[in-house]
Order: structure tokens, then sequence, then C-alpha cells
């Protein structure tokens, strides 16, 4: 196995945010009784013509310049011939080979926290087509279906088609790029990504290598991935396929596979000969597109720090391990109050164990995002203060993020006043000690015949006679020197 | 016939908004006479005798609420590649011939807010395709000076309905030569305007980037009005021009002095036989004699043009057509699956000319086949473009026939290709997608006919150059008289 290389390519689809479709003035929404946000344009009938989405071609540009792409100054829609149903021009409108951005490079990071980079063939916009249902048997499958229905509501959604070069090596870096190209899209807006609702749909080219070798392999398109982890799956399975399929003698074809969720194989579904000859030529009901170079400026100067440049700030500045770092960036209100704490209390991993752990526990219990809650970044980092300086113990930290939560400010005050600082002072805590010894003698002998993990008992049981304050440490060696 | 039908746009709008006559009375009138015409000339496919008496009554409202409207009460004959709502809109074809537009054409929306009242839908050549509207699936049409005749298509209906007297003005739609070669037919004004002059939304398309919708009309001063209610920009049409309409009917020339007009080297109309050859000599000598300068100009590329439009206008009409499937709307033949079903469909629904202009652009834009056909052709358009640019420099206006017979019998031209050579003067003007219109500029007897044909000639601007352009064809029209030294044969039927 380790004698191959897989070389992987990735083409995703993305329907932009946008208040109306690309070409007409529907509103561009998920869902809805079906045909009933459809006019002419989107239902093609006769006589109607596209006007292009001024919003959906700003968001191609912003996401291009995202990834470093170029943007040309002049651009164009073509129009892909091919009859399908649920397409109503039987074309779609799309972009050939003048795209609206060129090239770019996505980083990307591996759950190890490894940084990689993947660059982009280029991005360019098309609009989305209907949806088709089969009905009377056939469990919605075309076959043994009575007839088939259509609906349009998602005919016309502006839709960006995201192209990789084959940089991607393996499903977890093919999965990993995705993450990426996902959390990017999400930050700027210009895509919510939510692939059970089908607003993120991709292919995967998929070809194999001898290991160290630089050619290109014959490539197998992969089609039907409908979850992340589908993509992970399918992209393994048609990896091993392929092995195995070449250590048997045989060779890869170049041809379009369909992945089988439930199997969990790859099977064919058209060669090379049978591909669609769809005829590309430009649409001359849209005029080409002249991009104001001082529009892509504008956007450029708005597109805000990314979230895998975020991930390198906190993995690498701040230590934060990646696991801690990528689930701070899933939530950018989280990740900002993270910064806050950070900044006040410069302590980035105190900060990121309290806004994951018990801030964030305590978000989902009440349903109430961490920024939106009493506590404050100078509260957060007041604790962290007293934690660092062994004044309270984590206990005593749990139970004040709490109070905290709850409406009651400064747990410095807290502290003061209820006197909750842990006692250290040897002495009071030989008291409590000597107490607890004389209360449990049948955990103590125990302990003497060998039975050393009921220390943790004892001490739990010194830490409750002391209210929580007793330094947990010193309260072990204590006990330890006690019964020894 | 009632002195009302005769009048011209111009006089019917004046004495509308005057309230000497009322739109409502104009109406009934042109519905008594089109019934009366019928299918003797046959120019309508669809009849709209109650949209037209509302907004009839609407215009005669208006009027009396003290709106002055450049077409109050002005019958229009609509081609039936435009939609209007609760219309059938069937563009001459089977596929469509049931189907009832849900909505209206920015051009004719304006026709109507201007005051003009929809007669009927017009026939016309199957999507447009054809000059003789005998491509029309679901009428015949008759030329109005000889029933044996053909009006010229594709907008045949509507000139022949103008023709006839069965509206004022005709809405046409110009491809390749589609307004301009009926106007020629039928000895009316027809204009088309610069490419991109007036919107296309809700005109069933055949070659997007060729068509352009278009009046016909019995004067240039009615052409005109019709022209200056269209024109604009539409924000429903990208390929819309934004840019402003200088309103032609104002712009008035008694004579052509200081004009330029070119005579293309290349059109010898000696090719077209001695009496039409005589005829266009004549033409460009009433030209001269109206104060123009005649000069001699070159358009070394015009040849390719007929070969140039056979190559884009099928390809983008092999498109155009595809949304015909009979999945959403029009013609349905049922099959065991989606593919029988696209085929039984669109083998019963288009006829032979359609099919064979979707089969030609199919294969010029197919994989291997796309740089030498279409990539070239586009090429080629660039060239005709440069032409003309360059002859314009040497003259404001060009001169040439409109089309290059007077009107042919029916089933005269079976063979497509010398149907195509019929818009050989007028397809390079469309691929430089320049203003041009046809003007009736005498009669000649065809060999097989008894009757006095009329024959248009063509005049083509530089782009935007409307006005100019209908100004220097008004006054050649004013000049030489030929349009009304022949009556349609049918008022000589009806008198």
């Amino acid at each position: 196995m380790s004698s191959y290389e897989a070389v992987i390519g990735i083409e995703c689809h993305v329907e932009l945010i946008t208040r109306t479709k690309m070409f007409c003035g529907c509103p561009n929404e998920f869902g809805g009784e079906p045909n009933t946000k459809i006019c002419p344009v989107c239902l093609a009938l006769p006589g109607a013509l596209p006007v292009a989405n001024k919003g959906a071609i700003e968001h191609m540009i912003s996401a291009g310049l995202a990834f470093g792409a170029s943007v040309p100054s002049f651009s164009k829609f073509d129009r892909k011939n091919y009859f399908y149903p649920d397409m109503p021009k039987n074309y779609q409108i799309s972009q050939y080979d003048m795209p609206l951005t060129v090239g770019g490079v996505v980083e990307y990071w591996l759950p190890d926290g490894t940084i990689k980079h993947c660059r982009l063939t280029r991005i360019h916009l098309e609009e989305d087509t209907g949806k088709s249902m089969h009905a009377g048997g056939g469990d919605g499958r075309i076959a043994g279906s009575a007839y088939s229905l259509v609906d349009f509501n998602r005919a016309g959604v502006p839709l960006m088609e995201c192209v990789s070069e084959p940089d991607l090596r393996s499903a977890d870096e093919a999965v990993a790029y995705l993450e990426a190209l996902k959390r990017t899209f999400v930050r700027l807006g210009v895509s919510d990504v939510k692939m059970e609702e089908g607003s993120l749909r991709c292919d995967a080219n998929v070809s194999i290598r001898p290991a160290g070798s630089t050619e290109l392999g014959t490539k197998a398109e992969i089609k039907n991935m409908n979850s992340f982890r589908s993509v992970h799956r399918a992209v393994e399975s048609e990896i091993s396929r392929q092995i195995d399929l070449v250590e048997s003698g045989g060779r890869v074809v170049q041809e379009t596979r369909g992945w089988d969720e439930v199997q969990g194989v790859t099977h064919p579904m058209r060669s090379k000969e049978e591909a669609h000859d769809y005829r590309y030529f430009p649409d001359p009901d849209l005029v080409p597109l002249e991009i104001d170079a001082g529009l892509v400026e504008t956007l450029r100067t708005r597109i805000p720090e990314l979230p895998p440049a975020r991930f390198v700030r906190y993995h690498r500045e701040y230590g934060i391990d990646p696991k801690q770092a990528t689930q701070l960036i899933e939530n950018l209100l989280l990740a900002e109050f993270f910064e806050q704490c950070v900044e006040v209390s410069g302590n980035p991993q105190q900060s990121v164990n309290f806004v994951l752990g018990e801030l964030s526990r305590l978000a989902n219990e009440t349903h109430m995002p961490v920024p939106s809650s009493p506590v404050t970044p100078k509260g957060v980092a007041e604790l962290i203060e007293l934690v660092e300086a062994n004044t309270i113990n984590s206990k005593i930290a749990k139970e004040l993020i709490v109070r905290m939560w709850n409406g009651e400010e400064s747990p410095k005050d807290i502290v003061e006043r209820e006197s909750l600082a842990q006692t250290s002072d040897a002495s009071a805590i030989e008291a409590f000690v000597d107490e607890v010894i004389a209360a449990n003698p049948q955990a103590v002998e125990e302990y003497k015949r060998g039975k050393t993990n009921i220390l943790g008992f004892l001490t739990g049981q010194v830490m409750k006679a002391s209210r929580g304050k007793a330094n947990p440490e010193l309260v072990g060696e204590l006990l330890k020197k006690k019964l020894s | 016939m009632n002195d009302a039908i005769r009048m011209s746009a111009a006089t019917i709008a004046r004495r509308v908004n005057a309230g000497d006559i009322s739109a409502r009375e104009i109406t009934e009138a042109t519905l008594v006479h089109v019934d009366a015409v019928g299918d003797r000339v046959g120019a309508y496919l669809t009849r709209l005798d109650e949209l037209a008496r509302r907004c009839a009554d609407a215009v005669d409202r208006r009027v009396a609420q003290g709106e002055q409207l450049p077409l109050a009460g002005v019958p229009v004959a609509l081609k039936d590649n435009l939609c209007l709502t609760d219309s059938r809109t069937t563009c001459g074809s089977k596929i469509l011939e049931h189907w009832v537009a849900p909505y209206t054409a920015t051009a004719v929306q304006r026709i109507m807010s201007n005051g003009g009242v929809p007669i009927g839908k017009a026939n016309m050549d199957e999507f447009a395709m054809g000059s003789s509207c005998e491509n029309s699936a679901l009428g015949v049409t008759r030329n109005p000076y000889d029933p044996s005749r053909v009006p010229g298509g594709s907008s045949g209906g509507s000139a022949a309905a103008v023709a006839a007297y069965e509206a004022a003005i005709g809405l046409g739609s110009d491809t390749g030569g589609s307004i301009r070669e009926p106007g020629a037919f039928c000895n009316v004004i027809g204009f088309k305007p610069t490419y991109g002059r007036v919107s296309r939304y809700g005109l069933i398309a055949f070659a997007s980037s060729l068509d352009q919708i278009g009046p016909l009309a019995r004067t240039v001063e009615d052409a005109a009005l019709a022209y200056d209610a269209i024109a604009g920009y539409d924000p429903r049409d990208s390929t819309s021009v934004r840019r402003s309409v200088d309103l032609a009917r104002d712009v008035r020339l008694t004579d052509l002095k200081g004009l330029r007009i070119g005579i293309v080297k290349e059109f010898a109309t000696s090719k077209l036989g001695a009496e039409i050859d005589a005829l266009y000599a004549r033409a460009y000598g009433d030209l001269e004699r109206l104060g123009a300068e005649i000069v001699e100009i070159s358009l070394p590329t015009a040849d390719y043009g007929v070969a140039t439009y056979y190559l884009i206008a099928p390809a983008e009409c092999s498109s155009n057509l595809a949304r015909f499937d009979g999945v959403r709307y029009g013609l349905r033949v049922e099959g065991d699956d989606v593919g029988t079903m696209y085929e039984r469909t669109r083998a019963a629904g288009f006829g032979p000319e359609v099919k064979r202009r979707v089969l030609i652009g199919t294969y010029a834009l197919s994989s291997g086949y796309y740089d030498a056909y279409y990539v070239r052709a586009q090429k080629a358009r660039t060239m005709f473009a440069q032409d003309f640019e360059r002859a314009f420099a040497s003259c404001d206006l060009i001169a040439s026939p409109a089309a290059s017979s007077p009107a042919f019998t029916f089933n005269a031209k079976s063979d497509p290709y010398s149907m195509y050579m019929m818009d050989y003067y007028t397809i390079p003007v469309s691929l430089a997608g320049l203003p041009a219109l046809s003007v009736p500029c005498g009669y000649v007897t065809p060999g097989d006919g008894d009757r006095p044909m009329p024959m248009g000639l063509q005049l083509a601007a530089p782009l935007f150059q409307e006005a100019r352009l209908l100004a220097a064809a008004r006054a050649y029209e004013e000049g030489t008289q030929h349009a009304v030294q022949v009556t349609p044969a049918l008022e000589r039927v009806n008198a």
C-alpha cells in the first residue's frame, strides 16, 4: 500500500447568500412550498431574459480575493448545453474560459495542526438547477417510479464553483481542505455552507501513482457525496479500489463514478466516451462583465481575518492545541471573546480552558452565547489571575464562574468578601487533616495495608472540611506524611 | 371601407388626443375591417377584440382626463413572438400552439402605455425562421398586393396587416431581415433599430445577438412614432443600451442636402435582372435629385454575410430552443421515459426549417467543430462591423436593395438556400448591429405575374443614428411618393 500516492482534486459547488436569485428577482431562500419561488425568468418561459445579480458577483470576487486569486478585468457568462428536466432552459448559464477569479491558494490545517496548502485553479459563477423528485414507486429513485415532479424553487440560485488543483494527497487532506473552504466562506458571509440543505456539494477527482512519481495517473471523478464524512469514505474507498485494481494487473479508466453511501463503494456512472459535449458558447443574453479595479480594491479592504490565518495565530503564536484552536474558529463570537480574555489576562491557555470549558458548558445549558452572558473578559482575566496565583483552586474557580454567569461581577471581590482564598497555611490544614484521620479509621487502615489510592478519598474529605479552601497539593503532602 | 382605418397612426393619435374621434371608434372600425379582410390576407393568428376594446376605452378615459398619448388609439398588430399577458403567443409553431403568455413584453407594454391598441397577434415564420411566412405551422398569410404571393417574412403577418389597413402599426422582429424584407414585399416601411435599442424582454428568442424588435408602418412618420414609444433602456434586458433616445418624430429633413449616401460596389443590382437594376438606378438617382451626394463605397466582406449568419443564428437558436422540451409548458407528446418524451415532443412540435437550423447550430457548436465554425463566424462578424465603420467614414447612410426580388409566389423557394439569399442585402447590416429600414421605392411586375409588386430601398445608418435615418427616409418618401401609387389588390376586391 505504501508504495502508492493518491492525487486528489476537488470541485465544489457552493450556493451563495444573496437576497435574490442569480438572474431574476425571485427570493434566494431554501425550501418552501414547491414552485412558489419562480418567475418567467427562472422557469425559462419563452422570451424571458436573465440579468446578472451584482451581489453574487461581488461575493465571488471576495471569495477569490480571500485566497489570493487574481480577478481579471474582463469576464463573461457562457451557456453549458445539455438536456435535463430540472434545468429549465436546458442549458446552464456558467463560465467556461473566463472565470471571475483565477488561481489562489487555500491554506488549511490537519487535525494535528499541520498547515497545508492547496492551489485553486479557478472560481466561477453559475446557476443552480431545480430538484427532481421521483414518485409512484421506486423508493424515490427514477427506476421503478411512475412519474417525476420538479420543484424549480432552487432553479437559478447563484452557485459558486471552486475548482482545486490536484494538490491533495489523502482523504484527510481532502476533508481538511473542504473544512477550511467552508469556514472561509462562512466567515466572508458569502455562503452558509449547509451541506444538509445542499448549499455545498462536491466532486472529487482521484488518481493514484507510484510514491515519488510526479506524473499524474488516470483519474476517476467521484460524485454523489453529500457530507464531509462521505467525502472521506468515498475517497478512501476509491483510492483502495484503484490500488487493488493496479495491483491485480488492471488499469484505471477515466470515468465518472457515483458514491454509494449504503454499500460504501463507488460504482461506474459513465465513461469518458459517454461524456456530454456541452457545446459551450458565450451567452448572447448577457453582456460581458467588466470588473472595475476600484470595486476589487474596496472588496479587498473588507476581507476580515480568515479562519486559516486565525488558526495559525492561535496554534503557533498562542500555542493552543489544534483541537481547541479549531473549536474556537468554529464560533466567531466565542473566538472574539476569547481574544479579549487573552488581551486582558495575557494567558491564552487558561483563557481557552475557561472559554471552551466552563463557559461553553454554561452557554449550552442556558442556551445563551458566552458573549451575551454577564461574564466579561475582565472577570475571566481576574479569575485566571486568582488561579495562577494559587489564590483559589479549580473547584472554587468553577463555583465562581457560575456566580459570574448569574450576574455577580468581580471574582476578586467575591473571593475577598467571602474569604474564599485557598489556604496554604500548614497549621490550619493540619488541623483538618487530623480531624479527617480521626474520623475515618477504616480508610486509614486500608491505606496502611497498601491501598494507596484511598488517599484521594481522604483528600476529598479534608477539602470538604476546609470548605474547599485548602490547597489540595498541601493536603496530599500532609496526609501522606501523617499516614506514613 | 371606413376612412378611419386609412388614417396614419400620426393622424389617429392627433385626432384621438384632440377628442375628434374616440379610440373605441377607431378600434371598432378596425375590427370590422379585419373581419371583412379575413383569410384573404390571413394576417392574424389570434384576434384580441376584447382586449382591444378594453385598451381603447382606457385610452379614451386617459385622454378625457387630459393626457396626450403619442399613439392614442392607434391599432397595432403584434408579431406572435411577442408575449402579451393572457394572450396566446405561438411563435407560429405547433409547440406553442396553445401557450398563453403570463407576462407582457416590454416593447408591447410601451406601445400600450403610449396609447396603442393591440388588435391581434400576427402570423410569422415559425420561430422567426424564414422569409415568406410559409414556415408558419398555424396559418397562411397572403400578400395584400397579390394573394398568390407571399407577404415576406418572418414578420409577414405584421407587414400584411399594416398594408391591408388591419392595423396602422405592426411590431415585428428582425434577425437577418425579418422586418425589412416583408416591409419591402408589402409596400410599407420596415424599420430595424440598432441592436440593443429596443428591449428584447418578452420577445421569444431566435438568435439573441441579432434579434431586434422594430415597427412596420405605412409612413416613415408612423414608424418614427412607434420607435419613439418602444426604444430605450430596460433593466430586464441586459443587452439593451443605456443611452438616451432622440425623439425621431421631431427630426425633419425637407431634402437630402448635405447627406452623403454610399452605394455598395459589391451590391451591383445588374445580377437581379434589368428591370430591378433600372429600378434601383432610379432610386439612387432620386436620392441624388433630393440633394444627397452619392458616393461609391466598398464592403469587401459582405458576400460572406449569408454564410456567417447561417452559423451564428442557428448556433444561438439551437440553444434558445432547447427549453421547448414538453416539461413545463407547450406541447408534450408522452413517452416511456423523459428522453423519448423530449424526442417525440420536439419531432411533433417543430417544423422542418426549425429542425434544420437546430441541427446546423448544434453541429456548429460541437466539440471539434466549434473553432472552425462558430469562432470563425464570430471573427467574420467583427470584420463586417469594421467594414461598415470604414465605409461610414466616407458616407452618412448606405443605400441598397432591401430584398433580392419582389414578393414571390407560394412554394417558389422550396430550396432553403434560395430562400436564405432573399436576405443577402439585409444580413450584413444585421451582423454589424446597425439601424436600417426599407422604404418603398417603386414596383416591378414579376415575369410570372400580372400585377406590379412593390420593391424596397434599404437605408442603413451608423449605430444609434436612428433619428437621422428616419428623417432621411421621410425626405425620400415625401420626395418620391412611391407607396401611394399602387393600392393593395385587396382594396379592389373590397370595393
